[in-house]
């Protein structure tokens, strides 16, 4: 126990309190004139007021009069979560000549009044929380921020168009990025597309330029076919260790001249390719597609015959002559880096259709994918921009599934939000390209957006058929002559009332978008946090979108949600310009919550060194002392709570000032 | 392990065949079972519609019953399945729901311990005797017999605790042990009609013509079934169905029929001889030398 008279006498402590009503958010639950009258009975509290938006101008200025005009010398502000006002409330002590710790706030809206419904009850639990924070602020000592130089690199993980786009911002800006990407090539999903909505602009024209740019961009190191394997430090100074896989091609002797995929063994294909979803087949050495960035091929050393035997002719390398560029004995390497901050554009996977029994995905073959139908549709995909059957025939009918993996509580709760736009993309292009009549089956059409409803306008004035109603089954048992040899897409009309049976030739299932399958490998390895769905968690939902809570690592595009492409291009932009508002600061200032050790009792265990995750801790070996390095401790306090002996300390988060919090909210009036 | 076994109504009435069967195929698999004493309702039928918690109250006492002595009951009847599954899911979900149970179990000196698993017999076949020893054991193989399997909607909706909620393969695969042939279906999940029959008959008789005019298109000589009730309708309302479309005539079996038959059970033991539409000229046709 502190002795608390030495917080008497002319040194006195004088405890400021301030509780917000946050309009009715807190009032509506909380009697906040009963709790301000209630602290200001507290030892020790010289002032308690209570005010209707603490955080703003006039809610600020009341605190610096009051520490003023009373000679406070602590304060205590019961508001919303430290997270959103801590700062604000710090700046206004430090303002006011205070040390900013010297503060303490207690959480009485997400802890208290969005939590209850019974007002007695909650003013009880905030006065309670009050107590707790009036005692513990006693002891609060007066704190430094640190100040430490950012490193000017930034490392972008994911070559989707968000990766590309925030890159080049900062590589215009002159800052040196690294991109670091895990496919052969960059582009991501958006490479895969024909066109774009709503003004039906290829893809491939607008994205390539940018990819090209990417590529040949001084000031961007692009390292595709390369993983980021470990990351340590902290804001401003992270340092990220890279793998490069294996291409058995060896980057800098390799033209893109393509004749060794041309003289390879295989005559044919036998591989599925993956850029065109196993629509059509690769050979072993490839080039994903045709504008692929690098132009540089890669050989699939399981499909690769002298990776299986030994004994290829080894065609390629008689191809490429004395370019000497392929090199089957090539290992993967590693590089390491300094940079200051990082953005993830790790992108999205789509939903797995065989996951929903009911759409006939993999049970009939000419039940496609909307991802395959945009290569069957792409002029440089597996049928040169033709859409047939696997069979080879036109469709004459075409029915279009909505929301297949999203809005459904069986599989995925949420809105996709890209899917109903590139069902009507789809739904046009398919008409345009055969001639047939599309159904489009849907919950709702969402089509929020500059020109979407407009497009959907226009897809109404082409003929596209719209049946809303979810499907129940897609099967091929007739019941009417007419329906034999096709597949007949079962749904309830919901606004005519009746059950539709609609025979089609083809089927598209507009799958919705997920998290990447390794998205929480991903998360740890960045210490980052995913929601409940697995999609990267943003500091905050409106007002720091891109930010994360790991200050300095932000995030953009699909990996933080559905996404289309104007929207991960926009916050490609700003988590660039956050990127380059932080280096350009130079410098960061740290949180003072460091640890240190207490020499005169730690008894040189070494158990801390190996718990802390920051390399942090060393031994001196001539005290047998344990010794915290200020500038590498994160304040986890993972050390503080493992030492056997009660020796190390954390600022801010003293023994003293945790018990004194906790014999606060124990004492019940 | 001795399993529990709840037969419920249906199979000692319109289903007999199908307990007469699956006892038999047990037996020569042996596979031993042991029927719960003093057997109620399961809670089907109209309870379930008209009255829930009576509905949860009679099946958690089969359930209390079974438990005592074992720790997992077969129930072959897909509604019995159904039943007991969802009274076992929402006396776990609804502590309400588990407190007027056991209240009512209460005054008849019971108590539902939640510590017997449900178990369909399809389950049983397969995961615990597999179909490498049934087939060992296969004493008349089917010849390359073409069935339909049809499964009906309770054993997979909502809980698909054993097999593919859309395309299950159960029977497939046992019967296959068993050297039938089986045929794509997609009809395998779909609705029998369940009691619209009875309440409106065009409905009702238009899924029957379908299911029944969908196995013979695809080849099946015989549907096999899991459901008394799927069972009778087809089977029963098959010359009816006819009228309103056109006439079918495929045979409707307990699968376990065709299982206890493979296995050297007597034809005239497992119901085969009161079928509506004759199993032995199919038999014969395919020159399976059954007991």
């Amino acid at each position: 126990m502190p002795e608390i008279s030495q917080l008497s006498g002319p040194e006195a402590v004088r405890v400021g309190f301030y509780v917000c009503h946050c309009g009715t958010n807190i009032a509506g639950t909380v009697d906040v004139k009963a709790l301000a009258g209630y602290a200001a009975s507290l030892p020790r509290v010289a002032v308690s007021r209570e005010y209707k938006y603490m955080c703003s101008d006039p809610g600020q200025a009341l605190i610096e009069q009051d520490i003023a005009d009373h000679k406070l010398n602590r304060v205590v502000v019961a508001s919303c979560s430290p997270l959103l006002h801590e700062a604000t409330f710090r700046r206004a002590l430090g303002r006011a000549g205070l040390n900013p710790f010297l503060l303490q706030m207690v959480n009485i809206r997400e802890h208290v009044s969005w939590v209850h419904l019974d007002k007695k009850a909650a003013t009880e639990k905030a006065q309670d929380l009050v107590r707790a924070a009036v005692q513990r602020v006693a002891l609060h000592k007066p704190l430094q921020k640190r100040r430490v130089d950012i490193n000017p690199s930034v490392l972008v993980v994911g070559g989707g168009i968000a990766g590309i786009h925030a890159a080049l911002t900062l590589a215009e800006a002159g800052k040196q990025v690294y991109l670091v990407e895990r496919e052969p090539t960059i582009g991501g999903h958006m490479a895969m597309f024909d066109k774009t909505f709503p003004t039906l602009d290829c893809a491939a024209c607008i994205l390539t330029p940018k990819m090209t740019a990417v590529g040949s961009h001084p000031n961007i190191k692009l390292w595709t076919y390369s993983e980021v394997v470990k990351v340590d430090g902290y804001v401003g100074n992270y340092k990220a260790q890279v793998k490069h896989k294996p291409r058995y091609v060896i980057d800098d002797l390799c033209i893109g001249c393509q004749e060794c995929i041309a003289a390879c063994v295989y005559k044919e294909g036998k591989t599925p390719d993956e850029f065109n979803l196993g629509l059509s087949m690769r050979k072993p050495i490839y080039l994903p597609f045709p504008q692929a960035v690098p132009q540089k091929v890669v050989i699939d050393r399981d499909t690769c015959i002298e990776f299986k035997s030994g004994k290829c002719k080894k065609t390629c390398v008689e191809a490429c002559g004395d370019r000497l560029a392929i090199d089957f004995k090539q290992k993967e390497t590693f590089d390491e880096i300094e940079i200051g901050a990082i953005i993830l554009a790790t992108g999205f996977k789509t939903f797995a259709p065989e996951r929903n029994p009911y759409c006939g995905y993999g049970r009939y073959p000419n039940v496609y994918t909307s991802l395959e139908v945009e290569r069957l549709i792409n002029a440089s995909g597996p049928t040169a921009g033709e859409v047939i059957l696997r069979d080879g025939k036109k469709p004459a009918s075409v029915g279009i599934i909505h929301c297949i993996g999203s809005r459904d509580a069986n599989t995925n709760r949420w809105c996709s939000k890209v899917c109903c736009m590139y069902s009507l993309k789809l739904a046009h292009l398919i008409k345009e390209h055969t001639g047939a009549e599309v159904f489009n089956f849907y919950i709702d059409m969402r089509t929020p957006g500059k020109g979407y409803e407009e497009f959907y306008d226009r897809l109404l004035d082409e003929g596209v058929h719209f049946v809303r109603g979810r499907v129940a089954e897609v099967s091929d048992w007739a019941v009417h002559p007419s329906e034999e040899g096709k597949l007949v897409i079962r749904a309830e009309d919901t606004l005519a009332g009746f059950v539709r049976r609609i025979p089609v030739d083809m089927v598209v299932l507009s799958v919705g978008l997920e998290p990447q399958s390794d998205a929480q490998d991903v998360r740890r390895l960045f210490n980052i946090s995913c929601a409940s769905e697995g999609w990267f968690l943003e500091r905050h939902p409106k007002l720091a979108p891109v930010s994360t809570f790991t200050e300095g690592v932000y995030i953009a595009g699909a990996c933080q949600g559905p996404k289309d492409i104007p929207d991960s291009v926009a916050q490609a932009g700003a988590a660039a310009a956050e990127a380059l508002a932080l280096i350009d600061a130079k410098s960061v200032e740290l949180e003072p919550y460091t640890a240190s050790i207490l020499e005169e009792e730690c008894s040189g265990c070494k158990s801390c060194i190996s718990l802390c995750p920051y390399q942090a801790i060393a031994f001196i070996e001539e005290k047998k002392k344990a010794y915290i390095n200020e500038v590498l401790c994160k304040g986890c306090g993972t050390c503080v709570a493992g030492c056997p002996s009660g020796s190390i300390k954390q600022n801010f988060f003293e023994d003293e000032e945790i018990f004194e919090e906790i014999e606060g909210v124990l004492a019940y009036a | 392990m001795k399993y529990a076994y709840y037969p419920g109504c249906s199979l000692r009435g319109t289903g007999r065949a199908y307990e007469e069967s699956l006892l038999a195929a047990f037996r020569l698999l042996d596979v031993e079972v042991e029927e719960i004493d003093d057997w109620n309702c399961c809670g089907a039928t109209t309870y379930m519609s008209v009255d829930e918690l009576t509905s949860y109250a009679l099946a958690s006492r089969n359930l209390a019953l079974a438990e005592r002595d074992h720790s997992e009951i077969i129930a072959p009847c897909a509604a019995c399945y159904l039943v007991l599954n969802k009274t076992q899911h929402y006396i776990r979900d609804y502590p309400d729901i588990k407190l007027v149970v056991n209240r009512a179990l209460d005054t008849i000196g019971l108590k539902y311990r939640d510590k017997v698993k449900v178990r369909h017999p399809l389950d049983v076949l397969l995961n615990d005797v597999g179909p490498e020893a049934i087939a060992a054991k296969v004493k008349v193989p089917l010849n390359g017999l073409k069935i339909a399997p049809y499964y009906g909607c309770q054993i997979v909706r909502p809980y698909s605790t054993f097999d593919d909620q859309g395309d299950p393969t159960s029977m497939e695969r046992l019967l296959e042990a068993c050297g039938a042939k089986t045929v794509r279906y997609p009809l395998k999940t779909t609705c029998c009609g369940g009691s619209q029959k009875g309440t409106l008959p065009e409905v009702g008789l238009d899924l029957i013509h379908y299911l029944l005019s969908e196995a013979q298109k695809n080849g099946a000589e015989v549907i096999t079934t899991v459901c008394p009730l799927c069972q009778f309708n087809l089977e029963s309302f098959q010359k009816e169905a006819g009228e309103r479309h056109r006439q079918t005539a495929v045979p409707v079996l307990y699968f376990s029929q065709l299982l206890a038959l493979a296995l050297g059970a007597p034809a005239d033991t497992i119901g085969l001889q009161r079928g509506f539409v004759p199993i032995r000229p199919v038999f014969a046709k395919k020159e399976i030398a059954y007991a």
